[in-house]
Order: C-alpha cells, then sequence, then structure tokens
C-alpha cells in the first residue's frame, strides 16, 4: 500500500520535474517562461504526431517497429516542437524585448491550442468517436522496465520499476544542478540572470544565453509532456488531459527555491499531494476538489517561509522576469 | 612614458536618438600616467568610457591602442585589448561571492575557483588589497565592493583602467586608500583613467586632464600647470562663482527635537540606534555619513514613513508654539496636524515623483486634497509648473511632458521647486545636488540659503564634504545608525568628519 502510494506518487510527479527543471534554467537566465504549460502541451502532441506517424509506417504492427526508432522518433519530434515554441518565447522576450509575463500567457494559449487541434485532427484520423489517440504500442516501448526489477520484491518496486523517462528526469534534474553551481557555464548563466549588465560587461554573451537557456529548459519540459502522455497515461492523449500541471511545475519553481536538486524532491511531493484524494476513502468529488489545492497551499507556506527567512540565495534571480538592453540608459 | 599613446580616441561622435553625447572627442592617455576627465554631469564622460569598454558603440570616429585603429564592439573585444572599466555603480552579482564574480566571464581554462582564488589572493598581495574573497558582495561595503571592482579588472590583466567618479561614494580616508593604489599601479605602467566632477581630486590625482563640456571637447591640460578656478571655467564655459554665500542663523529657535529614536528595518537589523539631536529654525542642519548609515530611515521617521521602535520626535509649532509629537503619525496625519513639512527623498522617482506622469499632475501629488469638486482642477498646479520650469531652468519639452523622460538633473529641480513651493517649515532635503552640474546645484545652495533665510529649518543629507562645510550651520555625522558627532560647520576640517564617519564603525563592530 505505501510502496504502491510512492509509485504513484513519483509517476505523478516526473512531468512536474521535467516542468520544472525547464523552468528553472529558464528562470536562472532572468526569464520568467509563464508558456511552460503550453510547451509542455506542444512536447507531448509532437510526440504524439511522431509515434503517430511511425506506428502507421509499421501499419500498426508491433512486430515491424524497431524498439530504438520507437522511442527516437517521439523524442526528437517532441524536443523539436518544445524547442521552436521556446525559440517563440525567446525571439519574442529576448530580441522584440515584449513583456515576458504576456508573451508566456499568449504562448500557453497557443500550446495548447496546438495540442488539442491536432489531437483532435489525429482523433477524427482514426475516426475515433472521442477526441482522444490512442499509441499502446509506442506506449509499451517507452513503459519498458529493466527485467529483473519485479524479482527483487519492496526494493525492485521502490526503486527499478519505472520507465527509463522517470530517471531521466531526475538525472536531468542533477545534471542542471552540477551544471548550474559547478561549472563556468552555470556561473555565467546564473549572472545572466542576476544582473545581465554585470555579465555583459565581464564579456558574457548575454542574448546567446538567454536564448539558449530558454530553448533548451522548454526542451526539457516539453519531454514532459511526453512522459506524461507516453508513461503514465499508457500512451493515449485526449485533449486538455494534461490539465495544470504546467502550472504546478511552475508553483514547483518556486518551492524548489531555484534548486533543481531540491525540486526532485519537491515533485515526489507535489505528486504524493495530488495523489492523496484517491488515496483517502469516502471522498466526495467536491472533497477531492479541496484536496487538489494541497500543492498550492505547500508553496504558499513555503514562500511565506522564505520571505521571513530573507536569505538573499534563496530569493528569485535578481532580473527575473526584466528584459535586458545593453544601450539602456 | 612612451611616445605611443596607450589609448587615443579620434574624432568619436555618439547621438541617443536626437541627444547628441559626445561630438567629435579627442583623447589620449599614456602608460604610466593617471588622466581625468572632467565635466559636468551629462557632459558625456561616461558615455565616452562606455565606448572603450566596448558596452556602447560609436557612431563615427577611431580608436587607436598602442598606435593600432581597433574596432571595439563588446565588452570582451575591451577585455582583449587589456581594458577594464571600473563604474560607477558597481557592476556585481550580488549573491556571488568576491572570487565567484571576479572570474566571471573569463573562458580560458577548466572552472577551478580554488586555484582562481589563489591567484587573485597575489594579485591583492601585489597590491595591497585586503579582502575576504569568500564573502559575499551583498554583505560587503561599498568600499569593498570597489576592490572587488578593481580586483576584477586586475585579474583580467588590464593595462588601461578606467575609473567612472570612483570617489563618490568613498569616506575621505577610504579616497586616500584608493589613490594610493592608482598611483602605485601608475608607476607599474598601468594607464589610469579617471573620471570625476571634483576638482581637488583631479589637481591631487592626476597627471592632465582633460575637459569635457555638454558632450565636446574642450581639451586638455597638464596639471601642474592649472588651477581649480581655470578648470572650472573649462568645465562649465564661463566663470563661475564657486563661494556659498553663508548668512549668520539669525532667531534660531528650536523647531525640532529628536530624542532616542531607534528602529529596525525589516531584516532586524538595527538601522537607527538612540539617535537624538535638536534642529532650529533659521539654521541648515547638514547630515554627513557614508551612503546607507540611517540617513534615509532618519528623514523617513521624521516624514512619517518609519515605524519607530521608541524614542519621540518633538515639533514646535511656530505660530502657536505649541508642541506636538510626529512620532508614527502617518505623512497625511502629520499634514492634518498643520505641521509643513517637505522632503525631498533620496529615490527621487520612486519615492519624490511618479515618472509616467507630467510635471502638473506631479505637482498635484502634494495638493490633490485641495479640490471639493469631483473634477480635477489643472490651473494652480499649472502655473506652479511653469513658475518651477522658468524659475529652475528646467530643460523639458514642455510641462506636460512624462518626468520620467527628464534628465536627472531637471527631474530634482522639479522635486525641490514643488517641495520649497510648499512653504514649509521644516525642508528635509537627501542628496539634493546629485547629477546636477555645477550651475544647477549652486542654484539648490542658494534655494536652501533662501529658505533657511526665511526661517526654515533646514535638513540636508549631502555626500560631498566639501559642500556640508560650506553651506551649513552644524554638521552631524551619522555613523552605522547612530550620531557619532556633532560639529560647528564654521571650524571644522574635512578630515575630522571624516574620522567621525569611519570611528563609528569600528566601535560598532
Amino acid at each position: 500500500m505505501i510502496i504502491a502510494f510512492f509509485c504513484r506518487a513519483v509517476l505523478l510527479g516526473v512531468p512536474l520535474l521535467y516542468g520544472s527543471t525547464g523552468e528553472i534554467v529558464t528562470e536562472k537566465s532572468g526569464h520568467l517562461n509563464l508558456g511552460i504549460p503550453g510547451i509542455m502541451y506542444v512536447g507531448a502532441i509532437s510526440g504524439v504526431c511522431g509515434s503517430f506517424i511511425y506506428e502507421h509506417l509499421c501499419n500498426n504492427d508491433i512486430a515491424n517497429m524497431n524498439p530504438f526508432l520507437a522511442v527516437l522518433i517521439p523524442f526528437f519530434c517532441s524536443v523539436l516542437g518544445s524547442v521552436f515554441m521556446g525559440l517563440l518565447y525567446s525571439f519574442f522576450t529576448v530580441t522584440l524585448r515584449v513583456n515576458q509575463n504576456v508573451t508566456g500567457l499568449a504562448i500557453t494559449t497557443f500550446g495548447i491550442g496546438i495540442g488539442n487541434f491536432f489531437g483532435a485532427s489525429i482523433a477524427k484520423l482514426v475516426e475515433s468517436e472521442i477526441t482522444s489517440v490512442t499509441l499502446s504500442k509506442t506506449s509499451s516501448f517507452f513503459c519498458a522496465k529493466l527485467p529483473f526489477a519485479d524479482k527483487l520484491g519492496w526494493f525492485g518496486k521502490l526503486f527499478l520499476s519505472f520507465d527509463f523517462m522517470t530517471y531521466l528526469a531526475i538525472a536531468i534534474a542533477i545534471a542542471a544542478s552540477i551544471v548550474l553551481n559547478r561549472t563556468r557555464v552555470g556561473l555565467n548563466l546564473r549572472a545572466v540572470g542576476e544582473n545581465p549588465a554585470t555579465a555583459d560587461a565581464a564579456g558574457i554573451n548575454v542574448i546567446r544565453y538567454k536564448y539558449l537557456a530558454t530553448c533548451i529548459g522548454s526542451a526539457i519540459a516539453g519531454l514532459g509532456g511526453l512522459q506524461y502522455v507516453m508513461a503514465y497515461a499508457d500512451g493515449v492523449w485526449s485533449n486538455n488531459a494534461f490539465g495544470d500541471r504546467g502550472w504546478m511545475a511552475i508553483a514547483l519553481v518556486i518551492f524548489a527555491l531555484w534548486k533543481p536538486s531540491v525540486a526532485i524532491l519537491g515533485s515526489f511531493l507535489f505528486g504524493a499531494l495530488c495523489n492523496a484524494p484517491t488515496f483517502v476513502k469516502g471522498l466526495g468529488t467536491d472533497a477531492m476538489k479541496l484536496f487538489e489545492m494541497l500543492p498550492y497551499v505547500v508553496t504558499i507556506i513555503v514562500l511565506v517561509f522564505t520571505s521571513m527567512r530573507k536569505k538573499r540565495e534563496h530569493q528569485p534571480p535578481e532580473s527575473l522576469g526584466l528584459n535586458y538592453f545593453r544601450e539602456d540608459r | 612614458m612612451s611616445a605611443v599613446p596607450a589609448i587615443e580616441l579620434r574624432s568619436i561622435t555618439k547621438t541617443f536618438g536626437k541627444v547628441v553625447a559626445n561630438k567629435n572627442v579627442n583623447l589620449s592617455a599614456n602608460h604610466g600616467e593617471i588622466l581625468s576627465i572632467l565635466g559636468e554631469n551629462g557632459s558625456g564622460k561616461t558615455t565616452l568610457m562606455n565606448m572603450i569598454s566596448g558596452i556602447y558603440f560609436p557612431d563615427e570616429g577611431h580608436i587607436f591602442i598602442n598606435g593600432e585603429e581597433t574596432v571595439i564592439t563588446s565588452p570582451k573585444d575591451a577585455f582583449a585589448y587589456k581594458i577594464g572599466m571600473i563604474h560607477q555603480h558597481f557592476k556585481l552579482v550580488d549573491v556571488f561571492s568576491a572570487a565567484e564574480n571576479i572570474v566571471l566571464g573569463i573562458e580560458d581554462g577548466a572552472y577551478n575557483l580554488k586555484r582562481s582564488t589563489e591567484e587573485i589572493r597575489e594579485i591583492c598581495d601585489k597590491y595591497g588589497f585586503e579582502l575576504d574573497l569568500d564573502k559575499k558582495v551583498y554583505t560587503m561595503s561599498v568600499s569593498e565592493k570597489q576592490t572587488v571592482e578593481i580586483i576584477k579588472v586586475l585579474y583580467r590583466g588590464a593595462d588601461i583602467l578606467i575609473l567612472d567618479e570612483p570617489t563618490a561614494v568613498l569616506t575621505p580616508q577610504e579616497t586616500e586608500k584608493l589613490f594610493k593604489v592608482l598611483r602605485s599601479m601608475r608607476d607599474a605602467g598601468k594607464c589610469i583613467i579617471i573620471i570625476t566632477h571634483k576638482l581637488h581630486e583631479v589637481l591631487s590625482l592626476s597627471d592632465r586632464v582633460s575637459v569635457l563640456r555638454k558632450g565636446e571637447y574642450v581639451g586638455t591640460v597638464k596639471t601642474c600647470d592649472t588651477s581649480e578656478s581655470e578648470l572650472t571655467e573649462m568645465m562649465v564655459g564661463k566663470k563661475v562663482e564657486l563661494n556659498i554665500h553663508r548668512a549668520e542663523p539669525n532667531d534660531a529657535k528650536l523647531r525640532l527635537c529628536v530624542s532616542n529614536i531607534t528602529c529596525t528595518d525589516r531584516q532586524g537589523t538595527v538601522v537607527l540606534d538612540d539617535v537624538s539631536f535638536e534642529a532650529y529654525s533659521g539654521e541648515i542642519l547638514g547630515i554627513a555619513g557614508i551612503a546607507g548609515s540611517g540617513q534615509r530611515e532618519l528623514l523617513e521617521s521624521i516624514a512619517g514613513l518609519q515605524h519607530l521602535n521608541c524614542g519621540e520626535i518633538i515639533y514646535y509649532d511656530p505660530e502657536t508654539g505649541e508642541e506636538e509629537n510626529l512620532r508614527d503619525k502617518t505623512p497625511v496625519q502629520i499634514r492634518d496636524m498643520g505641521v509643513r513639512l517637505s522632503f525631498v527623498p533620496e529615490d527621487r522617482l520612486g519615492m519624490g515623483l511618479v515618472g509616467n506622469m507630467d510635471i502638473v499632475d506631479n505637482m498635484m501629488l502634494r495638493s490633490y486634497s485641495k479640490g471639493h469638486s469631483v473634477f480635477l482642477r489643472r490651473k494652480d498646479p499649472r502655473d506652479l509648473a511653469e513658475r518651477i520650469i522658468n524659475d529652475l531652468e528646467v530643460v523639458t519639452p514642455g510641462a506636460n511632458t512624462p518626468v520620467r523622460r527628464l534628465s536627472g538633473g531637471n527631474v530634482q529641480k522639479v522635486l525641490v521647486g514643488r517641495e520649497i513651493a510648499a512653504s514649509p517649515t521644516v525642508l528635509m532635503v537627501a542628496y539634493p545636488v546629485r547629477g546636477l552640474d555645477i550651475n544647477s546645484s549652486y542654484l539648490i545652495y542658494n534655494l536652501l540659503n533662501e529658505q533657511k533665510e526665511k526661517g526654515v529649518c533646514v535638513i540636508f543629507v549631502g555626500e560631498d564634504l566639501d559642500v556640508l562645510l560650506a553651506l551649513c550651520d552644524r554638521i552631524m555625522v551619522i555613523g552605522s545608525g547612530r550620531i557619532t558627532g556633532c560639529v560647528d560647520a564654521r571650524g571644522t576640517t574635512k578630515e575630522q568628519i571624516g574620522l567621525l564617519m569611519t570611528k563609528s564603525r569600528e566601535d560598532v563592530r
């Protein structure tokens, strides 16, 4: 029971982890990308399109499918889709210096629209009655588990029973943490987000860092969408099913105090909180809705505590949300 | 001195929109020399130096380094030519340590903070800097931050150092220490360019002086062949009387009595510690101190913007003779009590004026509650705005221009003009001439003197000790939130005040 609860919590947390790692990388460059929810939708639907095409090329027969291609094609489509959205966002905010919040919200609306449009279109192609697409064959490759995991009892269940995208999420978060704190690139990136004028005067290419951070961050976030469809939802895309996980990912960034390593644990906690209502017996749908607030409540509590402690290291990057123009007077 | 100048500028021009920041400027500086660039605020000194350090790109003209023509398009290029600039507003990342800030942006070799720290320490030993390299910048004092900036450019191996108003925030003692370092760097063969508008520093430090006026190059003179008045004339373009007329205070009555006030900021740090003083009508009380020692909180306490932990502020009404306690009153309550308090805050566009509103609307910020109809009456504020524009020579396209678009000096004139127009009994001004040219500065000094002669109690927070000594009747020194001394301005020297400014620091530690 507890193990099952934990596993569900991890599964629910992983898309959030992708989303918030991506958002942290972006925010470290000083850009508050509120487009993350939309980008995650696009990441998901691009992967769905990729795998849909590949499944069709293989005549919908699992025997014809190469396991590596079945994973790689959706993977790259997803990255491509979300990087495109990231490029769009950074073109507006970095090059044209449009207000970041407005751009981000537009990207979210746009991304959700794209997701639902293509989702509905594919559903129409396969003449499905409801607007959903089922890609169980691709999903089976994504969900492939270590063969010996089941034999190891609770240990196997707890640590080895997940799909590879879960481990990838944790690996990316750890890698992001190391890059941010231990490397020159990370130092430069943090400087760009804290004080772009200083970074610029120190000879750092601020524009390039901002573009790269936004695009890489978007790619990571987009994978969260893909993981949700392929591993969590067993390859079933239905319109709007992804819900507000993107916003939760952004809340998780604040919860994690802009630290990817904290985001790993935070995502599991958020997953557990999302999961809690289903494990509490005898809840009505109205009470369930109240439970769904829990992650946000926790975020607010964390915010209150960090603002009380006022430690500068726990504050968001100083120029978060401010566009930079070198010759600004 | 080598025959080829370390850096030479030929007919440099830079415009921002329609504003010409630099026009046809020629300049050269040699190795082993300290060159001062002198000019009023807005004369284009910083813009010019920003072009050398790659922040701006010149519209026209050529830059020669060691005799070779070069094109500097980015700060990175500037580093490649061994040019390092120490900006007036420090370019440091607050949450980074000193060492992290120093290595920031250097691309060569593997990232190894420990090894870099050792290299930095060597530089510190060589030039005699004292600095804790692991200290976070946001916990540093201004002079420590400046040290980080200087080490930063030295660590990059800069041969040409540009310092933009490095002494603006330092005490006289810290300034002397900085000058010593600069002289030793000059003797090591480096080319040092220092931007300043303080004449006595120019004379004591530099070998040559180049003067800019309104973006144009006026000329270069050897420091040993010139004098303060000649430099001023070059700078302003006409002879300026550099004396502040100081009348003896007459009929001084107690106007404001502050006793034992203590207050803490939101982090719980004590910013004002048991402060007591008296201010009289018809005098100018100067407040000196290192920036951020509690001057701001002190004025805000009197203006009703700061919550006090203990103490009182008693105001003596000149007409009725009544005593009023201003402690923990809001600005509106204070005004309703009939206390005419005017306050020119340090942060002009943050606290004094609304940047996006025009001059007329900003005038109404003080008088909005006077009308009784639903609609605004704009005639009086408009007249006031016009009067201020005329009297104080505010350079603006019109009274309806957003204040944000005016230059710093003009913004200040609008604010000071408005506060004085309220015919105050207590006038508090914080750094009123910051960013103003010499002419405007003296205009402001005269206005303050005028108020003083009218019997207003003027409290003047300043940073230039020379001005404080010439303008004020008494000078109170504040250090780390404590009053460390109160002296008669007529019989005090700069060094004495400087000692009071720093002494307290060590005491508190």
